[in-house]
């Protein structure tokens, strides 16, 4: 079935001389939770604006459910949206504004009641049909709007930040319902966030965009830890990125110690090695040399609870961040320190710089 | 040097004197009206209500208030409408020389009526509409236009673009949005607009002077007809119930706000 | 969703045509087709030397670029002291002193003007006062003369006045001041070094669009004044109502206008378009 398949052909949006969205190409599986994840700017709002069609691209095509929806207007194309700051009419209460899309078409009155009924259960807001949204908390009002975007049991969801006003515990919560409801529904969800965090434990695949093109697209695991370029790397979570350059097989690292890295090395001599903080080991220093070793003093140590974050400074002035789990019986570090920092190869990237 | 609290005491003094000042004329003007006296004095030795009488008795009065009447809500029907849609394009169009536009839409304020209303009439005399009361009114949409503008501005900004983005995603045609949400939110805003472009028609005098001809006299065009003669008492009773309507449309207007700003359910 | 530029003009079309049809063009019309009806540019420039010399249209320029100063000025001395009340008072005195501006804003002018004719007349409220306080012996003369021009029409535009310092006088932040006087200054220097030059633009605004509205006055200055308080608008009036002379009213016109938009432009540099209407 490809009623909830969405794809983007080669789509372009500019203003002026400005390119927002160059080039964009990307197909969604029915049923996927598919996360547009960039910094402001990047051309996410825009792209999920010509997935609704408030906006029209330039050239490409936007196909839904396997029609060409290129030049629909909203009204035409079926989708379920919940948007930044919730959008619920205010001189309606939660149960019009949940019936909202039902009493557009014209539904029956019958069925309009039934759904709606249906629809404030799922989001656990039965019995605040007669309020109104100033009469309810943002998490509330979150739900309406959530409601509203499910209620005529669409194929096809979008998401512009829906969480972005709510406070972080609230937040967490939320993640958790929004997930389980697409889930159960079976609705491919098409989310716009720039908090990466959020992108990673709802998605089952993200696609980071920079400067209108996406930059990379994949699993949550894989962009995270095998990123293709040092944009993504950054952008998603901390990132050691040190000045390396490619010696034959190997890459020498700074003060020219060899080092290994994983797939994906680069062809050009020059780049940055990447390597998460947590997969950076982090001993005493004690003689002796290896590959993936790199030999610093600890210049700061942050105590995070669970984790203690170092800065460690190895040679050529660089410095690699490094942390370690506070398990039982874990050594503390102290600044000044010399200590021993390593890691495996396939956990290391050579990325452009 | 005088202490802060003289200082204080003195300004609320004055401000009440002001305040006095500005309230007392129209205030002195509605009591005069009830005067039992041969000429109007005050304060009047004995009431009656015998100029309203004779106002309401003299049936070119009368036609006056007729006039007035018509020529006032087909111009508010006439302005809010029209200004509902330039002020819709004003808050959410995006176009060339828009601050031009802006400015030009506003400019009938500033230019001196006398100026605007000889130019109509100059228009008017060669085309045979003077005295014809709908025209009367067109020409009045002139002026109340940009006060149309400026409180249907103010009240459509408030409303949420994402609410239309909503609307429109949820099913609506752009008149559907229209309908069900720009108007019912910008509501209280165009009822406003409504009863303020009324009363700059019902108030209006220099243009209805040139362009009322013997036909269509309005209160004001009967009220300066008869200055010019002599100041009797039988406008204090016009004065009067041109000063209740513009309070009562102020009533209004307030109420409405209080119901727009205020706690528990909208009007609906 | 912004609208597309072509819907946009759409919907501006029927307001646009509307001004066009009955403010833009009736007075390009006008104003051509009289001036043209002289023929050559000589004889133009010939009556527009008559016109505008001439001791009555000259004399009303002078009287008008007069009073119209000395209402400006009247209402702003009147209106700065109720104005900062207005901004600094909260619930009923707020309502309260609001009321007593916007009822007169919002009463038909030649409501108010016959206000003042009734209570400055010969046997009016002002001269009873006059005369039982003993401060003069006869009835003094309030009406048909310039001081009645001049009551009436401050009276007329004081709202307007008002209402400009008003919206200056409220954006200025209350803590700035709280600040000052938390610095040792006293409330006199506050107000001075502070208040009044965060409110000028006000001021500024205030005076200017006074003098733009009291400039093209007729119905006060008619009933009020007497034989020699003739002003510009006046002079207008009465040559289109009772001599049908075109040209020269088109004279005066144009110089009204010139003025008119000019200070406008000014104008629109210190305040929004339209800041003065609510």
């Amino acid at each position: 079935m490809s009623a909830g398949s969405v794809a983007l052909e080669g789509v372009t949006k500019r203003y002026g001389a400005e390119t927002v969205v160059a080039g964009v190409s990307l197909a969604i599986a029915p049923g996927e939770f598919f996360t547009l994840l960039g910094p402001s700017g990047s051309g996410k709002t825009t792209t999920l604006s010509m997935l609704a069609g408030f906006v029209m691209a330039d050239e490409g095509r936007v196909m839904l459910g396997g029609q060409d929806m290129t030049h629909v207007p909203p009204r035409g194309r079926g989708l379920g949206m919940v948007f930044q700051n919730y959008a619920i009419f205010p001189h309606l209460n939660v149960a019009e504004n949940v019936a909202f899309p039902l009493t557009v078409k014209r539904a029956p009155k019958a069925e309009i009641a039934a759904r709606v009924a249906e629809a404030l259960e799922m989001v656990k807001l039965t019995g605040f049909e007669q309020r109104y949204a100033r009469q309810l908390s943002g998490g509330q009002q979150q739900r309406v709007a959530l409601a509203r975007a499910i209620v005529a049991h669409p194929r096809i969801v979008l998401m512009d930040e829906p969480l972005g006003a709510l406070d972080k515990n609230l937040r967490y919560h939320m993640q958790v319902e929004i997930k389980e409801i697409s889930r159960r529904l079976g609705t491919t969800v098409i989310y716009v966030t720039h908090d990466q965090e959020e992108a990673l434990t709802m998605s089952d695949r993200i696609a980071i965009m920079e400067r209108g093109r996406i930059a990379q697209m994949g699993p949550p695991r894989e962009v995270y830890e095998k990123p293709d370029s040092s944009f993504v790397a950054a952008f998603l979570g901390e990132a050691n990125l040190l000045p390396a350059r490619r010696d034959g097989n190997a890459v020498a690292g700074p003060g020219g110690a060899r080092l290994e890295a994983g797939a994906g090395a680069l062809s050009a001599p020059e780049g940055l090695l990447f390597i998460r903080p947590e997969k950076v080991t982090i001993a005493p220093d004690a003689p002796g040399e290896g590959p993936n070793m790199l030999p610093g003093r600890v210049r700061h140590a942050s105590f995070l609870g669970n984790v203690v974050r170092y800065a460690v400074e190895v040679p050529e002035g660089a410095t690699v961040l490094c942390d370690a789990a506070n398990g039982a019986g874990a050594t503390l570090h102290a600044p000044g320190d010399p200590v021993r920092l390593s890691w495996r190869a396939e956990d290391s990237r050579l990325l452009a710089a | 040097m005088m202490g802060p609290v003289w200082r204080a005491t003195l300004l609320r003094a004055l401000v009440v004197l002001l305040c006095f000042g500005l309230l007392a004329p129209i205030i002195i003007v509605a009591i005069a009206s009830f005067s039992g006296d041969g000429y109007l004095k005050f304060p009047p030795e004995s009431l009656s209500t015998r100029w309203y009488e004779r106002f309401l008795g003299d049936p070119r009065w009368r036609q006056a208030i007729v006039n007035s009447l018509m020529i006032g809500a087909l111009t508010s029907v006439l302005s809010t409408f029209l200004g509902f849609l330039a002020a819709y394009a004003m808050v959410r169009g995006q176009f060339p020389f828009k601050r031009v536009i802006a400015a030009l839409l506003l400019t009938p304020v500033i230019v001196p009526h006398v100026i605007t209303a000889v130019a109509i009439y100059f228009l008017s005399a060669r085309m045979g509409l003077v005295g014809v009361r709908p025209w009367i009114a067109v020409a009045h949409t002139v002026v109340a236009m940009p006060v149309v503008l400026v409180i249907l501005q103010s009240a459509l900004r408030t409303v949420d673009p994402a609410l239309e983005r909503a609307a429109m995603v949820f099913g609506c045609t752009r008149w559907g949005v229209f309908r069900r949400v720009v108007l019912p939110l910008a509501l209280p805003g165009v009822v406003s607009a409504a009863l303020f472009s009324f009363l700059t028609s019902f108030d209006e005098l220099v243009i209805s002077i040139f362009l009322a001809g013997f036909r269509s006299e309005t209160l004001p065009v009967r009220i300066w007809n008869s200055l010019l003669l002599e100041v009797e008492p039988t406008i204090a009773a016009v004065s009067t119930l041109l000063i209740a309507v513009t309070t009562i449309a102020l009533a209004i207007d307030a109420l409405l706000r209080r119901l727009r700003g205020g706690a528990g359910m909208p009007a609906r | 969703m912004p609208l597309k530029i072509r819907a946009a003009l759409l919907l501006l079309l029927p307001s646009l045509l509307l001004l066009f049809a009955l403010f833009l063009l009736p007075i390009g019309w006008f104003l051509s087709s009289s001036i043209m009806e002289l023929g050559s540019w000589e004889e133009v420039m010939a009556e527009a030397d008559a016109v505008l010399l001439s001791g009555a249209v000259g004399g009303a320029l002078l009287n008008t670029g007069w009073v119209g100063a000395v209402v400006t000025l009247l209402t702003l001395v009147i209106g700065y002291p109720v104005s900062y009340a207005l901004s600094r008072a909260r619930g009923a005195a707020f309502t309260v002193i609001l009321l007593c501006i916007v009822l007169p804003y919002f009463t038909s002018t030649i409501v108010r003007t016959y206000a003042w004719m009734v209570l400055l007349g010969r046997n009016g409220l002002i001269n009873q006062i006059l005369l039982g306080l003993g401060l003069v012996s006869e009835p003094v003369n309030l009406l048909y003369n310039r001081t009645g021009v001049i009551i009436g029409m401050t009276y007329v535009l004081l709202p307007y006045m008002v209402l400009t310092l008003y919206a200056a006088m409220k954006a200025v932040d209350p803590r700035l001041m709280q600040a000052a006087e938390g610095m040792g200054a006293s409330p006199a220097t506050v107000f001075r070094r502070v208040f009044m030059p965060l409110t000028l633009h006000g001021v500024v605004a205030g005076v200017l669009i006074t003098f733009i509205l009291a400039i093209g006055f007729f119905i006060t200055p008619a009933l009020m004044g007497g034989p020699g308080d003739v002003m510009i608008a006046m002079l207008i009036e009465r040559e289109v109502e009772l001599t049908q002379n075109w040209p020269a009213a088109a004279m005066m016109t144009v110089v009204l206008l010139a003025v008119t938009l000019t200070l406008y432009a000014v104008y629109s540099r210190f305040a929004e378009p339209g800041e003065a209407m609510r």
